[in-house]
């Protein structure tokens, strides 16, 4: 069991990871639009929170460090210089420290503290740390790694005139302030003289303002730390944020009495119009400017709006989850989804019709289950894509290269564990995109293509299926030489005849990957086998395409879940497959002619459909049926027909892996267990027709008919 | 069975293939079936029987006795299942063993174990931990991980070369 601190420094180091994530996608959007104020102020206040909330369970090496960095980005947005990228590179090695001081034991900091100078020593000449580190605070109000619940502020800033000579712009800070959360202001212009008299040096502007915002008082004060000698300034809390949902309103006395009915609404509006208001009173009385009045009232109902919108934020609330419990629950849904399958078929064995009604009933419940629990571990894929910035300019900044990462798709949803096992293909791609795909930059304008040369990262769904694309505009493949090179391996026939597409394809062989004279001359190749079957692992299919000088992109195509998938059963023999049912178009079936029970085609209006026999493709003994039914599935776009002995039935379908010794029996994703306990092979129906192709030396003769 | 780990790592489990006798340490044995409906994988050795479904996994079913040259595993009411845990390629993976039929949890010191004859046993000396001896008859101790070693899933991709041409996209 471990302790309520250790749970909350838990929550902390993830928290922090979190924070640093965003940070270096920050840091690295900052690198192309360098002036954007926003993302100086998002990078401010992550740095920010991670003093923070660092301080708070004691992790101060964190603290004390990111107090550095975080002057330094202070002193950024106040304009006083620009981001250039030796600052970046510095900011971004920061990141990896604090990375690495979460990752390592309280108590062993030591061994990174040379790091950290280092990175510190470099950020002193953009004029970091303009007072010493800050004690670790210990009085920060709200214990947990962030204020639970939004507060709402009010705050008075007052510049002093002279504030401009100071080279510090008070309308900077006032965007820190609106930054940080829902704000209303109210600037005060009264001070301000006539024309005549004006000095435009002065600054004779100030404001009220009431913020709605997720910080504490302090990191609000923060904002304003490197002008404290050059205005008045007042910050209150208003609401803590602790009240209950909707109990903080700001009521009136005639509003009080009209809710315990001592008074009627009517009778009330009418007293309130015979009486004047309050704020024209006191200023007709000269006790007020009326410039105060009119601040006043706009705090009123700004604080009344901004109270209003804090149950709205929580409805969206999430919780976090440790994943093996969502496995766990994925499991048990495929155990559900199997046993429901079970009764289906005993019902339609038994006959009952008030059962059948309860398996319906039972069989939609299980659906939606399945759907929900599914969608619960289906994540965009943008946050994978945002680590890969980082890469690509490190890699990059290596090579002396110039490349550009355009990402599209982010938003795309992919079940957690693809995603997770994603990343090291992806980084592969990348690498070899970087590595060998973009050219330096002295040979792509010689080329006369533009110096930088731009990779798109792009994820999208296609049918059942998510396609990621990582496509460069560098030199592409060098067809001949990969055939060249192939056929000196012995991994093509030196007379084969075979497409570009073919060719390039033969980078994923593994004979290919090993040798390092090879790619040299492809200029691919590195890994490229590992790719595939990283890929292949997730029941997902890869693809290379190229143009000689114009770039290469390598499709990847997966599947979204891993789990359970709708699949068709189909009976050969004694034996049951599934074919997945996004596969499927339709199911026909046609008479045996003769004795010809060789692989023909199927005439499906006017169209000829190539026909694979499962019986012979899986060397199952015994008679086909006088009628055979064709399962026509759709594969890369063509379609093929399977025949078997009988069509079952559409089931749900719960994937079971074959294991390790099956590793290389690339025509099943999988096995599935039928209704009656017994297991059912799962068709990679691509993989399937691919091989029955290349046995047959190829799609043409695959695809011919005997007649 | 994980507690019989614990308590005794002399305990072998005795069965059965032809009218052999085997044992197995019964540290790498998680259960014994009756022998289920085995599903058969295509394109694969004839040895390599199919998957069964043990609670929800598919688990493979290897017959020791194809693999060693003894004809195939016949059903009988005793054929038995014998699940055991081994490693392949660094993985930990549950795999059964089809036995003509199981006998008993059988204790041998280790000074009642001989080393492996060179000749005269009826499957390969490599497979062999070393021969105990129950009585006047000689037990054959397995030496399962080894049965399933990498080299031999080199020997199941060769086989399945033989009978399927890679192609070129494979």
């Amino acid at each position: 069991m471990i302790s309520q601190e250790e749970a909350h420094r838990a929550a902390f180091v993830e928290e922090a990871r979190d924070l640093l994530a965003e940070l270096e996608t920050s840091l690295l959007e900052l690198e192309r639009a360098p002036d954007d104020l926003d993302l100086l102020h998002k990078i401010f206040r992550a740095l920010h929170t991670i003093k923070g909330s660092g301080a708070m369970f004691g992790f101060d090496d964190i603290t004390a460090f990111t107090h550095d960095v975080e002057s330094v980005f202070d002193r950024l947005r106040n304009g006083l210089f620009r981001v250039n990228r030796q600052l970046l590179d510095l900011s971004l090695r920061a990141c990896d420290h604090i990375r690495a001081l979460l990752d390592i034991p309280p108590g062993q900091e030591a061994g990174l503290a040379r790091d950290g100078r280092d990175i510190l020593d470099g950020l002193r000449a953009f004029g970091g740390e303009p007072e010493p580190a800050a004690p670790p605070r210990t009085a920060e109000p709200a214990p947990g790694a962030r204020p639970a619940a939004p507060r709402i502020f009010r705050l008075r800033f007052k510049p002093r005139a002279d504030m401009l000579a100071t080279g510090n712009n008070p309308l900077h800070l006032i965007e820190d302030v609106r930054a940080m959360g829902d704000c209303r202001l109210y600037v005060h212009v009264e001070d301000v003289p006539e024309l005549a008299a004006l000095k435009p040096e002065a600054c004779l502007v100030w404001w009220d303002c009431v913020l709605r915002a997720e910080a504490d008082r302090s990191s609000l004060a923060d904002v304003f730390v490197f002008v404290e000698d050059d205005c008045d300034l007042t910050v209150d809390v208003l609401d803590d944020g602790g009240a209950p949902d909707g109990a903080f309103i700001h009521r009136r006395l005639g509003e009080i009495l009209v809710a315990r009915g001592d008074i009627a609404q009517a009778d009330l509006e009418e007293a309130l119009s015979s009486q004047r208001r309050l704020g024209d009173i006191l200023s007709d009385r000269g006790l007020v400017h009326p410039e105060a009045v009119a601040s006043a009232l706009c705090e009123q109902q700004a604080v009344l709006e901004l109270a209003q919108k804090t149950p709205e934020r929580e409805k969206t609330a999430s919780i976090r989850v440790a994943a093996d419990k969502l496995d766990t629950l994925v499991d048990l849904v495929g155990e559900l989804v199997i046993v429901q399958a079970q009764i289906r078929q005993a019902v339609e064995v038994c006959g009952d019709p008030g059962l059948r009604g309860l398996a319906e009933h039972l069989e939609r419940l299980g659906d939606s289950l399945r759907d929900s629990t599914l969608s619960i571990r289906m994540l965009p894929i943008g946050a994978t894509f945002a680590k890969f910035r980082r890469l690509v300019r490190d890699l990059a900044g290596e090579l002396g290269k110039e490349v550009e990462l355009v990402t599209q798709g982010e938003e795309t949803e992919l079940d957690k564990t693809v995603i997770e096992r994603l990343g090291d293909p992806l980084v592969h791609l990348l690498r070899n995109s970087i590595d060998h795909g973009i050219e330096p930059p002295g040979v792509r304008q010689a080329a006369g293509k533009p110096r930088g040369g731009v990779i798109r990262l792009s994820a999208a769904h296609a049918g059942g299926e998510v396609v990621i694309r990582v496509a460069d505009d560098g030199a592409g493949l060098d067809a001949e030489a990969i055939r060249h090179r192939a056929v000196e391996r012995g991994l093509l026939p030196p007379d084969a005849e075979a497409g570009p597409r073919e060719v390039y394809n033969l980078i994923f062989l593994p004979g290919f990957s090993t040798a390092r004279a090879v790619t040299n001359v492809s200029g691919r190749g590195v890994g490229m086998d590992v790719v595939k079957r990283a890929i292949e692992g997730l029941r997902g299919s890869v693809e290379i395409d190229s143009v000689p000088g114009r770039g290469a992109s390598v499709s990847v195509r997966l599947p979204l879940t891993l789990a359970i998938i709708d699949g068709l059963q189909v009976q050969v023999g004694a034996e049951y497959y599934v074919v997945p049912l996004e596969l499927v178009e339709e199911c026909v079936e046609r008479t045996r002619s003769g004795d010809r029970a060789e692989p023909g085609v199927l005439r499906l209006r006017g169209e000829a459909v190539p026909c694979l026999r499962l019986r012979r493709a899986f060397a199952i003994a015994g008679e086909p049926p006088a009628i055979e039914p064709i399962v026509v599935a759709t594969v890369d776009g063509e379609r093929v027909g399977l025949v078997v002995d009988r069509v079952v039935g559409e089931h749900q379908t719960v994937i079971k892996g074959l294991g390790p010794l099956y590793r290389d029996i690339v025509e099943f994703s999988g096995a599935t267990i039928r209704g009656d306990g017994r297991m059912a092979l799962i068709l990679d129906v691509a993989a399937l027709v691919r091989r029955a192709a290349g046995e047959d030396g190829g799609r043409a003769s695959f695809a011919h008919d005997g007649a | 069975m994980a507690e019989a780990v614990q308590t005794n790592d002399n305990q072998y489990l005795t069965f059965t293939l032809e009218r052999e006798q085997f044992a197995l340490d019964i540290a790498s044995v998680r259960e014994v079936l009756e022998l289920v409906n085995i599903t058969r994988v295509p394109r694969t050795p004839d040895y390599i029987r199919g998957v069964i479904n043990l609670r929800g996994r598919a688990v493979p079913v290897v017959d020791l006795k194809l693999k060693f040259g003894m004809g195939a595993t016949a059903r009988t009411v005793n054929t038995c299942i014998i699940i055991v845990e081994v490693t392949l390629d660094g993985e930990a993976t549950v795999l059964g063993a089809l036995a003509d039929s199981v006998q008993e949890v059988y204790e041998m010191e280790s000074s009642q174990i001989e080393p492996t004859p060179r000749m005269g046993t009826p499957i390969r000396a490599e497979f062999i931990r070393g021969m105990g001896k129950s009585g006047d008859q000689f037990i054959i101790i397995l030496d399962i991980g080894k049965v399933f070693t990498a080299l031999e899933l080199a020997g199941l991709a060769q086989a399945m070369g033989e009978t399927a041409p890679e192609s070129v996209e494979a």
